[in-house]
Formats: C-alpha cells, sequence, structure tokens
C-alpha cells in the first residue's frame, strides 16, 4: 500500500490540489482530472494498513461499490476509484453547501427549519431506499444540504445494498453506527430495514428541535439496548413550541418496533410537508414519559425482542404507496366518481399501507375586493373540499391514511403534476377523456398532459358505456 | 475473459440453446460445463453434440453424477425412480461417441483462479451437495486456494462468500445484477439449472465470470420449456420431468 500523495503531486492522473480533512478513517484531499468534469472533485483516501482495524478495508470495499451505482442528486457524483492492492482511492463530487454537523451548534432550531430539513433528508432518502440502499449511518455529519436545499448523503462506509453480498454482515455481530443515532435492530445485527434510518432522521430531528439527544450517547451494549424499552422525554415538555403533529412525527420515527414506524420515507416527507394532514394521536400529545408499569412492559418485552424479517428496501416501498385521486370537484359527474372510486378501492384493498391524497385544483380566486378577496378564496375551498370528502366517504379509508388538498393554479395539469412530483407519488388516477373526442382535441386535455408528463404510474379511468338498449 | 458458467443442462436442448445466445450477446469468450449434462430431458445427443463443438474449440467440462449414471447403471445409485428411468432411457440413446466423450470428462478443472466442479470441492467424484454454510465452507478447502468455485448439482442459484468470520456468508443473487467478486476472499458460485430450474421460475439460470475485472452476474433465460416438456413426453419419459419444466419446481 502506497504511501499518501502530498499536494501538488499526481495519482492516476488526478492532480491533488489541496486537503479539506485529515481524520480517523482516512484523508480528503481535492482533485483535479486531466480533463475538467463540469464539477469539483474530491478524493477520499482510506487509512488502511498495519495497526487499523480489519473492518476498515471491507468498509471501503462497501463504500466503493455502493458509490459506483448510485445515482440522483443525493449523493456525491461517482467518478472513480483506485486498486485497493495499490492504492485506495474514490473520487467523487465535491459537494458543496452546509454540512448538518454544523447546524447542530445552533440547535435547537426553529420549528421551520426542523421540517424543512427533515423533508430534505427523508427525500434523499427515499430515494436511496429506492435504489436498494439503507444508509445505516444517517447523522448530521454525514449529511450536506446544497444550496438548492436537496440533502446529499456522504459516507456509505457502513451501508447495505440488496442487490450485492453484505460483506459486513460478519464484522457486524457487535453493532456498527453511531450510538446516538443507530436504531434498535441494528444494535440487534439487522442491517436491512430502510426503516433503519428512519429511526435515525427521528434521532436527529428531535436533537434539532429539543436540543437534546432522545437517548443520550451510550458508549456500551446495555446502553444501546435502553433504547428498545426506554421512550425518550416528549419533545413537547422540553419545548412547549413545539407543536403536537410534529412530535406525534417524531415519535412515529422513533417507535423501537420498526413496523410500527412509518412504512416509507416518502411518507414521513409527505407528513412533514402537510403538517394539517397529520393525524396527531397519544403520541403527539403525550406531555409526560410513559409510567413505570408501561416501561416494566417494554422491558420485558424488549429482552425478548427478535428483529422482524425484513424484505428488499425497494419491496417496502412497492407496498407503501402514495396513490394520488385527482378529482374534478367542478364538474359533478356522478359515474365517473363512482368510476374513480372502484378504481381506487382496487389499489388500496391490495396494499393496506398505502396512503391516498385526493386533489382538485380551483382556479385562483378572481379579485373581487381586497378585503373580501380571502373570504372568497376561503369559501371556494371549503366548498370543495366538502365535495373531496363526500367522493371518498364510501371508501371508508382511516383518517391516518388519507389527505384533501384543494390546489390552486390556472393550469390544472401542471398543478397536479407539480404536486405529484414535490409529493412523491406513486400512482396518479383521474378521469379519462370521452372515447368520442377528435384526436385533435385530444392533444392539450388535462389527462394527455398527465399520461404524457407524469413522473409514475397514471390510471385513466372510464366509466363504462351505457349498454345497447 | 468471460466465463460462461453452465451447470445442469440435463438434456434440455432448448434451455441449453437459449443460454448460450444470451451468453454470447453478453460477450462469452469460452464457456464451462458443471457436470450433469444429460439425464431427465429429452435430448441428450443433441445436447452432446453441441456441448462436444464447444470443447473441441476450448470450453472446460466437468462430469455430474447423472452421466455417471448414463455410462454405467451402477451410477445411478441414491437417485429417485424418475431420474433412474430417464438414465436408462439415456444410455439407450448414446452414440458411441458421446459415452466415449463423457467417459473422458475429469471430475473437476481449473482455469486460472477458477476452480470447476459438479459438487462439492471436498470429493470431486463423490457429488456432494453444497446445501448451506459448512458444505460450501468444506468446498472452499478442497481447492488450494481457488478465489472463485463455481458448481452445480443443487439446481437454485446461490453466492457464498468467506469473511472475516469462520462460515462463509449466503447470498441470494439477482438476476443480471454484476457481483465483485475480488481476490481478497474466497467466493463460491452455485450457477443454477440450465435445464431443469427448481425454484419456482420456468427460466433458465447460468452465470457469468469475469476473470479479469473479477465480476461475477447471474442471469435468467427465459425459453420455450413447452417444447421441451412435449419432447420429454413424446419419448416416454416420466410426466412428472415435463411437469417440472413447466411449474419451475
Amino acid at each position: 500500500m502506497g504511501t499518501l500523495p502530498e499536494i501538488g503531486e499526481g495519482l492516476d492522473g488526478y492532480r491533488i490540489t489541496g486537503k479539506l480533512h485529515s481524520g480517523g478513517m482516512g484523508v480528503l484531499l481535492t482533485v483535479e482530472p486531466a480533463e475538467d468534469m463540469g464539477f469539483p472533485l474530491v478524493m477520499k483516501i482510506p487509512r488502511l494498513g498495519y495497526g487499523e482495524p480489519a473492518e476498515a478495508v471491507v468498509s471501503y470495499e462497501v463504500e466503493q461499490n455502493v458509490m459506483s451505482v448510485l445515482q440522483g442528486p443525493h449523493v456525491p457524483r461517482y467518478v472513480g476509484a483506485g486498486d485497493l492492492a495499490v492504492q485506495p482511492y474514490i473520487v467523487m463530487e465535491l459537494v458543496e453547501g452546509t454540512c448538518l454537523k454544523d447546524w447542530v451548534e445552533r440547535i435547537p432550531l426553529p420549528v421551520e427549519e426542523v421540517t424543512r430539513v427533515g423533508g430534505a433528508v427523508a427525500t434523499a432518502l427515499r430515494s436511496l431506499h429506492q435504489q436498494e440502499v439503507v444508509h445505516l449511518d444517517v447523522k448530521p455529519s454525514n449529511i450536506i444540504l446544497r444550496p438548492s436545499g436537496e440533502a446529499v448523503f456522504i459516507d456509505f462506509g457502513l451501508a447495505h445494498h440488496a442487490h450485492y453480498p453484505d460483506l459486513l454482515a460478519e464484522e457486524s455481530r457487535a453493532p456498527m453506527g453511531s450510538a446516538p443515532y443507530i436504531s434498535p435492530e441494528q444494535v440487534l445485527g439487522v442491517r436491512s430495514d430502510p426503516r433503519s434510518d428512519l429511526f435515525a432522521l427521528g434521532v436527529m430531528l428531535y436533537e434539532f428541535a429539543t436540543g437534546k439527544l432522545p437517548f443520550g450517547a451510550p458508549t456500551g451494549p446495555s446502553g444501546l439496548r435502553r433504547r428498545l424499552h426506554v421512550d425518550p422525554i416528549p419533545p413537547r415538555a422540553i419545548r412547549p413550541e413545539i407543536p403536537e403533529w410534529l412530535q406525534e412525527v417524531i415519535f412515529r420515527l422513533l417507535e423501537p418496533d420498526a413496523n410500527r414506524r412509518y412504512a416509507t420515507a416518502a411518507q414521513v416527507a409527505f407528513d412533514l410537508t402537510h403538517p394539517d394532514q397529520v393525524t396527531v394521536t397519544e403520541r403527539g400529545r403525550r406531555m409526560k414519559r410513559a409510567g413505570l408499569v408501561t416501561r416494566f412492559q417494554r422491558w420485558f418485552h424488549a429482552k425478548g425482542m427478535e428483529p422482524a424479517a425484513v424484505v428488499r428496501p425497494s419491496a417496502q416501498l412497492a407496498n407503501a404507496r402514495i396513490v394520488l385521486a385527482a378529482i374534478a370537484t367542478t364538474h359533478t359527474n356522478e359515474a365517473l366518481f363512482q368510476a374513480q372510486r372502484d378504481a381506487v378501492r382496487r389499489l388500496l384493498a391490495s396494499d393496506p399501507e398505502s396512503r391516498l391524497a385526493c386533489v382538485t385544483v380551483v382556479r385562483p380566486s378572481s379579485v373581487v375586493g381586497v378585503e373580501t378577496e380571502d373570504d372568497v378564496a376561503t369559501t371556494q375551498a371549503i366548498k370543495n373540499l366538502v365535495i373531496l370528502r363526500n367522493w371518498a366517504e364510501p371508501l371508508q379509508q382511516p383518517t391516518s391514511s388519507i389527505s384533501f388538498h384543494v390546489l390552486e393554479g390556472n393550469d390544472p395539469a401542471a398543478t397536479v403534476l407539480g404536486y405529484a412530483r414535490a409529493n412523491a407519488v406513486d400512482q396518479i388516477v383521474i378521469g379519462a377523456p370521452p372515447p368520442d373526442l377528435p384526436l385533435r382535441m385530444l392533444m392539450g386535455t388535462f389527462a394527455t398532459k398527465i399520461a404524457a408528463e407524469a413522473p409514475c404510474t397514471v390510471t385513466l379511468v372510464r366509466p363504462p358505456a351505457p349498454g345497447p338498449d | 475473459m468471460k466465463i460462461a458458467l453452465l451447470a445442469d443442462v440435463h438434456s434440455n436442448l432448448e434451455g441449453l440453446t437459449a443460454c448460450l445466445e444470451h451468453a454470447a450477446r453478453q460477450g462469452a469468450d469460452t464457456h464451462a460445463f458443471l457436470g450433469d449434462l444429460v439425464g431427465y430431458g429429452a435430448d441428450p445427443r443433441a445436447v452432446l453434440d453441441r456441448v462436444m463443438e464447444l470443447a473441441a474449440r476450448g470450453a472446460r467440462v466437468v462430469r455430474g453424477n447423472h452421466d455417471d449414471a448414463a455410462l454405467d447403471p451402477a451410477g445411478d445409485d441414491g437417485m429417485n425412480l424418475s431420474a433412474r428411468r430417464a438414465a436408462a432411457w439415456t444410455r439407450e440413446q448414446l452414440l458411441p461417441e458421446h459415452r466415449a466423450f463423457l467417459e473422458a470428462l475429469p471430475f473437476h478443472d481449473r482455469v486460472e483462479g477458477l476452480y470447476v466442479v459438479h459438487g462439492s470441492a471436498s470429493a470431486p467424484d463423490k457429488h456432494v451437495y453444497v446445501t448451506d454454510a459448512r458444505s460450501a465452507a468444506y468446498s472452499l478447502q478442497g481447492t488450494d486456494g481457488a478465489t472463485w468455485v463455481a458448481c452445480g448439482h443443487v439446481h437454485e442459484q446461490a453466492l457464498y462468500y468467506t469473511t472475516g468470520g469462520s462460515r462463509p456468508l449466503n447470498f441470494k443473487p439477482v438476476a443480471g445484477v454484476a457481483i465483485p467478486v475480488p481476490s481478497r476472499r474466497q467466493w463460491l458460485a452455485i450457477a443454477g439449472s440450465v435445464g431443469q430450474p427448481r425454484d419456482g421460475n420456468t427460466a433458465a439460470c447460468y452465470a457469468m465470470l469475469d476473470l479479469e475485472r473479477a465480476v461475477m452476474t447471474f442471469h435468467r433465460v427465459p425459453y420455450d420449456w413447452d417444447a421441451a416438456a412435449r419432447k420429454i413426453l413424446a419419448a416416454g419419459l416420466p410426466e412428472r420431468l415435463a411437469i417440472r419444466l413447466r411449474t419451475g419446481e
């Protein structure tokens, strides 16, 4: 294994231009490639060799492998890697922005900031999980916020990719991860559950909102195991200005049993961007920790706790989808309403963890007069909301998994598409244009535009034609 | 060099043809046949003709228990009834050149860091099943330090790999994913069956190893199993053998 290159030297065609960081796990250097790639590069050189733990090599292999296949804006762009036998390194995009580690100095943060960063991290996690990767070391120092507000994960040295043999599986008999953030199932040795990342996100949101770590920073195995049965002090007991809905979200992320957490990161992002749609339960209202009896019951349960079997990260996503039903509330058409309801009912029946977003678009209210503008808008919104709710009533969907949105926009299709993109919708159900519409009129209809541009599957619903007399 | 690993062809010409075409599109330079060329299926002569042609051009071929049974009735020891009936039928079908080819086959072979065998490298001529971490460990220990062991006999695809721990770990490969298999550890690949898949998926199995890049890809190839099943019935072979191809079980 070679010695570390100096500034000004070259390595495999990269010129070393500076040193960013030198730490226990390795060195970060800024480098320039032979040909400009259009974005700045950083070279990460792991500290391997005599006296370093064996898992450092494995961790490097894992990171190189996972980074080489990940795509999208939520990971640094991967450029290349060095031969482990000669000089191991990974060259990637130098992500510009703020590391969330720097935010920890300012905690507790205003609720709006906690919500915004939580939504960004949840959206980034959705992208990872869709690509079959569980990060397993989500914490502020491993997340960078781009100036655009997008969250980027760095350091995939503990990650798990469902398509590749888990090289860290054997080494991980002792829990790996960062003590304050590690999930209960990771403590028990599970490395394949995407909901472990949601737990870590819950710890981060708790920390940002209250200024404290929910489970402290334990150092021994018994300290780590405490999170299986000890519930943290409710955030609202620390900072009463934290809204109930946010405490609900945080506590749902921190459920010791992964099955009681959110099923997907997309659902977390959805709740963080629609606080008014969060169903607040006892979790959100709680002002005290559980009593002794409850804690004993949890402790007893945790003693025998075996992690549940987990499936591939993307399989979990496939099972907890967000379905958007776009309902034309301004044109009441009972036959179409019924057909759309039937289509939605069949979609939801196959997957009890799905969520349904019922959406309608209204034109921005015309300005009648400055004083009454708000009133008109509110009246219009309520009127359409009533129709939406009435449309959904026969579905008998639990309130925690249905939401209603009256959106304003001059272009209904663009408005619905924007909503679907922002909320990681998995399927859109809309009414089809009439069957006898001439082709030239079909172009530019709401349905055609949605079908052409949607970021997901679109179901066009058409009520059955009346039979022959 | 990219080497296509084909196990348990079992006289299934349709399965073999589909896998060879797929491997050619993936840029295979050569082939290794991991035993059980015949048995169960209805095309022993055509399959052997094809394999002999590839062997003449450098393909490696090792012998499996069904190949033993096709040469000598004593070789069907421990087989179930339909396998024994198929073996007896196969013996009648083989021409002298097929017998000579099978008789000359080794029980194991080696291509650079790759060791090929039908069952376990711990006893190549005994056709021991590799079904768990313990049997995988025995097989890996039987190779005098090969980086990769490729075998068949068990019809479902699997990849075992050594770690810092005492036993190899088992990974269920996802079709079409190129898995890095660097020489820092040992890898045991079960290529899955070309001619009689048994995991509920009718598609034929094989794997490809890129020796230079140290990358292994497991593949599933849909083929005309209905034609293969109809030939089994037409040959008067047990109906169960045709049903297995139709259900992949």
